[in-house]
Formats: structure tokens, sequence, C-alpha cells
């Protein structure tokens, strides 16, 4: 799967949020082609590190280093970071209102692509790509987010995502609130997103996910840190057994929140 | 930044690169001025000049006699308008010596002026009719064949006078006396150009009226008079535009718009408003609805240093429904003061009232309202609903809502909400490769978005367009 070309660096990264340290200290390589997820639970610090990642402004990485595809990020504002491959699929879409679905998806596709760009293509683009997700047509006139379902706002999220075809997507939590029909469809989704080129950072509480989208490594985060790492099986054994054994393999040093 | 309206493409990012050569600009012209300031001399000038019929003399005479007695409103911002010095104003300014039908005939600096402003070609496009105002006589003046053949009368008020003298005297200042308030009483006395429409019985006008107006001499006050009569089960939609190159010293714009809806008829008066940030904006609009008739005002103030302005719509018949959707964008230095006035005064009448604010920087907008329902308005219905948007910390809105109800079988319902751009909001479309400046006005755009659905494509993207640069703070 891999070709080892490292899109997704992390070295040493600190988070704060409010002056208080979320994110102690957590390093990664996720390389193109890769899946990796990061799962931990409630307030094990999984959220506010994506939300660093993507440069959201409460969210301060104070120590550390982050690179995307070579280039440190640090620097970049939101905006540029997207511009430069990154995207973040978020917990809670914001609702933008009076901003149609079609709208915002040109307007975020030609921030991507310049302002003298082609757009002729979009409509054609657009649909396909709801109709890839089973999303109505009658959403390209609605507002953004505004009154949508979750499943509808997590299946918004992902039509951005195919729309945009970032580097490097990193999905917060894509599975809460989706029944089991939503999570099939949105995992088909982010399935045919994937391809050697790109990356995948799921993050997520519960293992169900990673049944329809796999994952070649898994990350244990609590605590702010990184505490086990390994493949795919870590998962289906945190599913069974919770986080707690985890917690007392690290000798009690982490605990769950 | 593309915009999407009715389906089609529009790159605001484009649309805008020729606003200072389009907007900012001043022709080097001679006017004829008469002197500055205002007394019954300068009147009887006017009056003169036109050659107006001895009622309308009068009746000049009469307001600037309550003008002159009336003070100045204790309401509103009393701060700013201390500062109109009346002394200073030139009340009388022509540019051509007469109205014309045919654009050929038109001067060509004035056809430069125009063409800037692109009327010709939305003509050509879009537009059922063009009256475009110029100082205070209006130059060039069209109408499709068609309207003409139904019946329908569009004209500059002054030809509108003298080809339909009857009609004219029977609805001018039915609506708004010159008692009405001080600035009703001063257009009275010195009033010139505006638009004069007359829809006969059930004729329905298919393509929106519209008229540019233009303020291009400094210290001058333009004080224009529009009359529209929809005659029983008629339809007409009527629209003005107005952008005002920018000046250093002050001008004043008093307006009065007085509207009749026959029984079962139908008007819609749409406005947008860019005047430059030094222009006093003061203007009485009002119309009066007949049984089962509607009147929308829709309504957007950008520009000028202060505006005051409140639409109102009097439902005297039984069944007549009134809208006014409104919106306002102060920016720094600015002053909004807008709002909307329905008066019930009839059984089953609605009425609802949509009001949107933005102030940035130390912009203040105002929402000033009056609900009334009388006591024979049983089964009427109000429903005011108040929306600000605040963007930056000394961006400021208030709300001065009243309601007098005197009879109890009525439905009121008020609305009232402040937000501010969330910085959740802009992360979010940031996130997604939005600059910041390109998110925020995204989400003010959206905020707008219920007013700008209601204006034909063209105004939307012209509406669109100086939202942005408001929000980039080019203008002034």
């Amino acid at each position: 799967m891999s070709s080892h070309t490292p899109l997704l660096v992390l070295k040493d990264v600190h988070v704060e949020v409010e002056g208080k340290e979320v994110v102690a200290g957590v390093s990664l390589t996720i390389n193109a082609g890769e899946t990796h997820a990061i799962m931990g639970p409630n307030g094990s610090g999984k959220s506010s590190l994506s939300n660093a990642l993507m440069g959201h402004p409460s969210y301060k990485i104070t120590r550390g280093d982050v690179s995307l595809a070579g280039r440190s990020i640090l620097a970049m504002s939101a905006d540029e970071r997207s511009r430069a491959g990154l995207f973040l699929a978020f917990q809670y879409p914001l609702a933008i209102p009076g901003v149609t679905v079609a709208n915002f998806m040109r307007t975020a596709l030609m921030a991507h692509r310049g302002k003298d760009a082609d757009m002729s293509d979009f409509r054609k683009l657009f649909k396909a790509e709801m109709a890839a997700l089973s999303i109505d047509e009658k959403f390209a006139t609605r507002y953004v987010n505004d009154g949508f379902s979750g499943g509808e706002k997590k299946r918004i999220e992902i039509l951005q995502l195919s729309m945009l075809q970032p580097k490097m997507a990193i999905l917060d939590e894509t599975d809460s609130g989706l029944d089991i029909d939503a999570l099939k469809t949105v995992s088909q989704g982010i399935n045919r997103f994937h391809n050697k080129s790109n990356g995948i950072l799921l993050v997520t509480h519960y293992q169900r996910l990673l049944d329809y989208v796999k994952p070649d490594f898994v990350h244990v985060m609590m605590s702010g840190q990184f505490v086990k790492s390994g493949g795919a099986e870590l998962a289906l054994k945190l599913e069974d057994l919770g986080y707690d054994w985890v917690s007392e393999e690290n000798g009690g040093k982490v605990t769950v929140k | 930044m593309a915009q999407e309206i009715d389906g089609q493409k529009h790159d605001l990012s484009r649309l805008n690169e020729d606003y200072a050569s389009k907007y900012c600009f001043r022709d080097p012209v001679d006017y004829f001025k008469g002197a500055k300031g205002l007394d019954h001399e300068a009147v009887a000038m006017i009056s003169k000049m036109k050659k107006e019929p001895v009622w309308m003399s009068d009746l000049r005479h009469e307001a600037l006699d309550i003008f002159l007695s009336r003070p100045m409103p204790t309401w509103g911002n009393t701060e700013l308008l201390k500062e109109i010095d009346f002394a200073d104003i030139y009340y009388f300014m022509k540019s051509t010596d007469s109205t014309k039908g045919n654009w050929d005939d038109v001067p060509e600096y004035i056809k430069k002026t125009f063409d800037r402003l692109g009327i010709p070609d939305a003509e050509k496009n879009f537009l059922g009719g063009v009256s475009a105002q110029y100082e205070s006589e209006v130059v060039y003046h069209s109408m499709k064949e068609d309207l003409t053949k139904q019946g329908i009368i569009f004209l500059d008020m002054d030809s509108g006078l003298k080809q339909y003298p009857e009609i004219v005297q029977k609805y001018f200042g039915s609506v708004i006396p010159s008692t009405d308030n001080k600035f009703a009483a001063l257009n009275t006395s010195v009033w010139s150009g505006g638009s004069f429409i007359y829809v006969p019985p059930g004729v329905n006008v298919t393509v929106p009226l519209q008229a540019y107006f233009r303020i291009n001499a400094e210290n001058m006050g333009q004080f224009e008079r529009t009359l529209i009569i929809a005659d029983k089960g008629s339809r007409v939609h009527y629209i003005e535009g107005c952008t005002a190159p920018v000046y250093s010293t002050h001008s004043l714009h008093s307006a009065v718009v007085e509207l009749v809806a026959m029984e079962g008829s139908y008007i819609r008066y749409t406005t947008i408003q860019n005047w430059a940030r030094n222009i006093y904006n003061l203007v009485t609009k009002r119309a009066t609805a007949h049984k089962n008739a509607t009147v929308e005002w829709v309504d957007g103030n950008l520009g000028s240093r202060l505006t005051m302005k409140y639409p109102c719509i009097q439902l005297v018949g039984e069944g007549a429904r009134g809208e006014i959707l409104s919106v306002a964008f102060a920016g720094q230095d600015q002053h909004q003061d807008a709002g909307a006035k329905v008066i019930h005064a009839a059984p089953n009448t609605t009425s609802r009232i949509t009001s949107k604010s933005i102030s940035k920087d130390n912009g203040r907008a105002s929402y000033r309202g009056m609900a009334k329902i009388h006591k024979n308005a049983v089964n009427s219905k109000i429903s005011v609903e108040c929306d600000a948007l605040l963007i930056g910390e000394h961006a400021r809105s208030d709300t001065y809502p009243t309601m007098e109800i005197d009879n109890d079988q009525v439905s009121v319902e008020h609305e009232a909400r402040v937000s501010k751009v969330a910085e959740e909001q802009l992360f979010y479309l940031q996130s997604r490769g939005l600059t910041e400046d390109g998110a925020r006005l995204l989400i003010v755009n959206g905020f707008m978005e219920p007013f700008t659905k209601e204006l034909p494509l063209e105004y939307a993207v012209e509406l669109n367009r100086l939202i942005q640069l408001e929000m980039e703070g080019s203008i002034g």
C-alpha cells in the first residue's frame, strides 16, 4: 500500500487551549497511501489535536513541528493549510445561513484552484459527487448545514472531501451520529477518496467506522499522548476490552478522564 | 469570489475592479445652479423655470412656510442632523434643457456618465424602461412600446405634471402631505424630477420599471418626487438604484415617494441606495393600500453619512397586505437609522416587516419601527423580525420598536436578534480554503440572502459587489 512518502509528519507536538496543555507531545508519520486511526476516550485530546493541525486559532501548537508533504505548516493560517492540501471533516460542522451548499462548494473549489481557474466543470462534478454520496439534489440549494440532521451534515463533509481532493484528510468523529446506512454511505465515500497518493487520519471514539474503513495503523491516545500503537487488530481489542487495560498497561500513568 | 445567483455564475472579484472609475468621479460640467439657500424667491424661481400651474406653485410656497416653521427632528441622530447647513445648499440645478426620449440626443458627457453606469446595456438586456435622473432634471427617458400601448404612464415627474395635471393634482401630496414632517415639506417646496407612474385597471406590467439617480455636484440637494398609482387590479414593480460620486462636503438628499395601490392591485418598490459617505439621506416613503391590495417595499441602504428612512404602509382597505423588507449596512462613521411603519386601519389586514442590518467598524445601524393596529382592524396580523449582525468590537446596533394595538382580535409577533460573525464559522470556512476576508464576506452575503433573493439578478450582483467593497473598506 504505502509508497513511504511522508505526507503528514508530527514531531513532539504540544497543543494548548486557553493556556492549558491538552496534547502533550505526540509524534506520528503518515505516508502517502496510508490510513491511520487515533482512538481514545472522551477528553483524551483527539479533537484538540485535529483542530490544532487544521489551524484553529484557539488551539495553539506550542512546541514541536507539523509538516505536510515536506513543508512545515505551523506558520500557515487555516485557509493556507487547506490550500496546501490539508482537510478536516468536522465533528460538528457549522451552519452558514443564507449560503447554499452549491455556492459554498463553488467558492471553496475556486479558492483552491485560484480565481482565474476554469470552473466550467463544476456543475457536472458537483452533481456526480452528490449522487455518489446519495445526497438528494435539493441539498444543492439548501443553506450549508442549516437544519441538517447529524447524518446529513456528515455526508456534506464527505462531499467536500471528495470535491476538494486534499492530500491529507483528517476525519474527526465522522461516524458519530450516523445510523448504519449513513455509516456505510459515508465509509464508501471515504474509501472512494482514498488512493495511494493521499493519506487519511481517522479520529474516533468507537471502532465501528473501522469495520468499513480499514486502518493500517491504530494509535491510542490518552491524556494528550499516544500510549499504544498497533495495526487494525488493536482497534478490535479496544472494542472488546475498552480503554482501561491500556491505562493499566501504562502503570496507571495515564488515566481515563 | 464567485456567487451563484439564479443559477448563473458571477465573478464578483472582477466586477468591482473598475469601481473607482465607474462611480468615484465627477464630470466637469457647467450647471445652471440658481443661488444657495432657500426662500420664497428661490421657490418662485423654480416654479417659474418649470412653467408650472398655479396650484403647484402655491403648494410649494405653503410647504416652504411649513418647512421653515418646523423644528428639526428631536429623535434619530440629532447630532448629525445639526450639521446640516440649509443656507449652504443649492436647491435647484439644471444640466440640460429638456428631457430626451432618444439616447442619441443625450449630450455626450452625460452619455459617458451613464455608459460608465452601464445603463443602455442594461436596458437592452433587461429593462422595460429607463428613467435616468442627472442632477435635477431627467435627461433620458425611454419606454418600450408595448408598455405605452397598454396605457402605462412612466414619465419623469415634471413631464407627468405637464401631461397629466389632473391625475397629479388628485394624488400629489395625498399620501404624504407637506404637514407630515419637516423634510417632506422641504421636498414639496423644491422638488424636481422623480418618477410618475400610472398603471391602468387590470394591467400587469410584467417587466420592472426602473430609474437611476445620481447626484453629481457639490452642496447640492436632490429632492426628487415620485408618485406611483396602481389602478384596480393592476400590478407593477418599480426599481430605483442609486449611486453617487464621492465628495468632500456634505450633500443632502431628501426625496418623497408616494404609492397609491387601489383595490386588488399590487405594487413592489425596490430601492438600492449607495450614497457617497458624506450624504445626508432623509427620505419619506409611504404607501396607501386599499381593499385587497398589496404593497411591498424592498429597501437596501448603503453609504451616506446619515440615513433616516422608514418606509410606511397604510392598510386602509379590508384584506390589504403590506410587506417591508430592508437591509442596511453601516460602515465606518456611518449611521443607518432605518426601519418601517405599518398602520392597520381596516379588518383582516396583514403586514410583515423584515429588517436586517450589518454594522462594521464604528458603524451604527438602528431599527426604528412603528406598528399600529386601529380599533376597527380586527383579525389583523403583524409580524416583525429584526436581525442585526455586528462585525468588530465597536460596531453598534439599536432597536426601537413601537407597537400600538387598539384591539385584542389580532396576532402580533416580534422577534429581534443580534449576532456576531462567529470565530467558529470563520474557521470552518477557512478550513475549506477561503481567506478570512472571503469567509467573512460569504457569511455577510448569506446573512443578506433573504433580501438579495428578492432582487432582480443585476441588482443582486450589484448589491453583493457593493457589500464586498464595504467589507474591504475600499469605499470612501
